[in-house]
């Protein structure tokens, strides 16, 4: 961020993220929703952090979870005002029900759906490809290849909304997101006034509303293909040599160009930023040449497609055949590799390198809720401890080893009760704050009803801290949560996790762990980069003395 | 004109500062640019790495091919060495001596900087020192930075303007300690490059 205001000259240096949010402000946005996320957090931040959206009551508030956030964008859309939401990959899981649904009801101001993925998993528990979901909605995605790109796809994906009352996918990966280039920006345009669909009950998905509106999307659906025919964003670049097509996704382009700097591959090339893929160009290239790489950084989703299931006819390579790595984001080497070209090395990695694996902060309260629970459990065998997604994963590391399970958001507690049906008593479940209101809260509900023997840990450190120290929903609610969900006021345990009160600490968990129903223990100290930065915002304006 | 960067570092360690200073410099000479790093680590200790291009000519890729890299900048040392396989033969690898021991397998450090000092073209800096009597261990980036700079192919003047407007708001005595240890780095790239 400090260096976009730092650069506002004709050209802004942005993140793609960065980029994905001028184009939204410029292109007349009323509503950002999202839920923290790499590598999509930055693109709300930016929205959050805008003088221009503040004047202009833009809503950038984080929402509870990504199901929340794409159902209230649709309520934005439906009231003709033009809303985004960002995630990132596994997030789209989330959101998926009110995602794919979305695409039937349609949208009425224009609606746009950022998928961040994460190929290569450099901070996610998976690398899928939410181009699929797009295919699987029937809606339009767009996928830049630069970061300019990334801005203009923004005005242009809410026209085409707009145009046929869709929500549009706009998909990215790692290396856009967080990425700077120079970016040039147009025109800035008004938010639309207000106003309903023209039908009322558009949006009610009773199955005699839902088939009619499922047939005018698969009646739509060969005007996106038209629309992607015409596209600014696809592009075929022709060659005479035609022993193979190249086929390149989004950022593919990029690491093909590469290889060859002065700019002309010598064979014919098509690019893709606009799907579903342009037929009349994908004909082209399969009738012209002897076959077809494909390079896309993903899943080999267009590979798969036009090899079909048996493989005959055409020969397309890619993921698939071995000519790229099946799994893993694409880089310049590897696009080198796939051409036949010579593949680029620098010196060995000499044989002393070790890992440096992150690791939770000096000070961090997790360390002592970790010790805490290390001790308590130690007279068990292990093996009973259910984790979930945040800064505290770490605690699977050594020293601590102290957690057995991280899947996804909410897991911990579900996990650790269907554990307990099975027998394994007592059961164990770590969560975040901010995690339990995204998604645990209702297997806490579960596991009340059940009057399940687990025990809960709710580590409250007042932030989303993983993903850069965002606020947590959970904010001075968790007790109250716990108790509207039938939770027993004696067995909700509060402790303030320091060395000094790890014998309390130890003493609750003992007497927790031995009660058979459930417990919710909640560790309650401020994260110390939260701290850290609420001290530097707090003294910002004033002048400092070199330290 | 074109250099292919690679930062090393631990998070924390002010790598993006020296990514800020050298991409100023860059677009105020009407260069393109393209920075690449991966966020999310770099608070928890972890190892942290950006890319950082600039070229007279548009740039394609965001991450440096593999044996392409003009220069790794390091602020550590075992960092360094992590993203050999990018540098060129031709290439540069700048690194400061004072190991961030946050691990509990680090390597023997006299091992670390012998690796480095097999490096045909390197500059092996106490940055931590220099730093200090520049007035602040905190700049130890900023030593780094201007151990580099003979090798960005940019005037020093302006690494010093961009330094001065970067820093600008944190007041003159910061602004100055961090043109000492640009200088001071600068001094030793000079007086150590040839040998």
């Amino acid at each position: 961020m400090a260096l976009q205001r730092l650069f506002y000259m004709p050209k802004l240096l942005l993140l793609g993220d960065e980029a994905i949010a001028q184009g939204a402000l410029d292109a007349g946005l009323s509503g950002i929703y999202a839920y923290p996320g790499t590598p999509s957090t930055e693109i709300t931040e930016y929205v959050q952090k805008s003088k221009y959206a503040r004047a202009n009551g833009i809503h950038s508030q984080w929402s509870t979870n990504e199901k929340t956030a794409m159902e209230a964008a649709l309520g934005m859309s439906y009231a003709g005002k033009r809303a985004m939401v960002c995630m990132k990959h596994v997030g789209l899981n989330v959101a998926a029900d009110p995602f794919v649904n979305s695409a039937i009801t349609g949208a009425n101001g224009g609606l746009i759906v950022v998928a961040a993925d994460d190929p290569s998993m450099h901070s996610s528990q998976n690398e899928q490809d939410s181009r699929f979901f797009g295919k699987f909605a029937l809606i339009p995605i767009l996928e830049p290849s630069s970061q300019q790109e990334a801005y203009d796809m923004v005005h242009y994906g809410f026209d085409l909304s707009e145009k046929y009352l869709v929500p549009v996918l706009l998909r990215i990966t790692t290396r856009m997101a967080h990425s700077r280039a120079g970016v040039v920006r147009r025109e800035v345009r008004n938010q639309n006034e207000a106003h309903l669909p023209s039908d009322l009950r558009q949006f009610v998905l009773l199955p005699a509303i839902a088939r009619r509106r499922y047939k005018h999307l698969l009646n739509n659906y060969p005007h996106f293909g038209t629309e992607s025919e015409e596209s600014p964003f696809n592009e075929y670049i022709d060659s005479h040599h035609r022993s193979k097509g190249i086929i390149v996704c989004g950022l593919a382009y990029n690491y093909l160009m590469e290889n060859y700097p002065e700019g002309k591959v010598p064979y014919p090339v098509l690019r893709i930023g606009q799907y579903p893929l342009p037929r009349n160009l994908v004909e082209k290239m399969a009738d012209e040449c002897d076959e077809i790489l494909v390079v896309e950084d993903g899943y080999p989703m267009v590979e798969e497609l036009l090899k079909g299931y048996l493989g005959v006819g055409l020969k397309i390579r890619g993921r698939l055949d071995g000519t790229i790595p099946r799994d893993g984001e694409l880089n310049p080497n590897i696009m080198a590799v796939a051409l036949g070209l010579e593949d680029t090395y620098g010196l060995p990695v000499p044989s002393l390198m070790v890992g440096r694996p992150p690791m939770l902060c000096s000070g961090c309260p997790h360390i002592d809720s970790y010790g805490a629970l290390n001790e308590a459990l130690s007279i068990l065998p292990k093996g009973r401890v259910f984790s979930d997604i945040g800064c505290y994963t770490l605690g699977a590391l050594h020293p601590y080893e102290a957690i057995n399970s991280c899947v996804d958001m909410g897991a911990s507690i579900t996990m650790a009760k269907g554990a307990a049906d099975a027998g394994l008593v007592p059961a164990v479940a770590v969560i975040g704050d901010s995690t339990f209101t995204h998604s645990g809260m209702t297997g806490l509900l579960d596991a009340v009803i059940e009057k399940s023997p687990i025990t809960v840990l709710i580590l409250d450190n007042a932030t989303t801290a993983m993903t850069g120290g965002q606020e947590s929903a959970a904010m001075g609610r968790l007790e109250d949560i716990c108790k509207g969900l039938g939770v027993e006021e004696e067995h909700i345990r509060v402790i303030r996790p320091l060395k000094k009160n790890h014998e309390e600490f130890v003493s609750i968990l003992e007497e927790e762990l031995a009660y058979q129903g459930v417990s919710v223990i909640i560790p309650r100290r401020e994260c110390i980069v939260a701290i850290d930065k609420r001290m530097r915002d707090k003294f910002k304006n004033t002048k400092t003395v070199a330290s | 004109m074109k250099k292919d960067i690679i930062l090393a570092g631990v998070g924390g360690q002010g790598i993006l500062s020296i990514a800020a200073v050298i991409g100023y410099t860059a677009l105020e000479q009407g260069m393109f640019l393209k920075q690449s790093e991966v966020h999310g680590m770099s608070q928890r200790g972890g190892d942290v790495m950006s890319n950082l291009r600039i070229s007279d000519n548009e740039i394609a890729s965001d991450l440096i091919p593999f044996g392409k890299a003009d220069l790794i900048i390091a602020v550590e040392p075992l960092e360094s060495l992590r993203y050999l396989p990018y540098l060129s033969k031709q290439g540069w690898l700048i690194s400061s001596s004072t190991p961030f021991n946050n691990i509990p397998n680090y390597p023997d450090i006299r091992e670390v900087l012998d690796a480095i000092r097999e490096i045909p073209q390197h500059l092996l800096l106490d940055t931590e020192t220099m730093a200090k009597e520049a007035g602040s261990v905190k700049a130890a980036n900023i030593v780094i930075l201007g151990a580099s700079a003979p090798f960005l192919g940019m005037e020093f003047g302006l690494l010093e303007d961009a330094i001065r407007f970067i820093f600008n708001k944190k007041g003159d005595r910061v602004v100055d300690l961090n043109l000492r240890a640009l200088n001071a780095g600068k001094e030793f790239a000079d007086l150590h490059q040839h040998n």
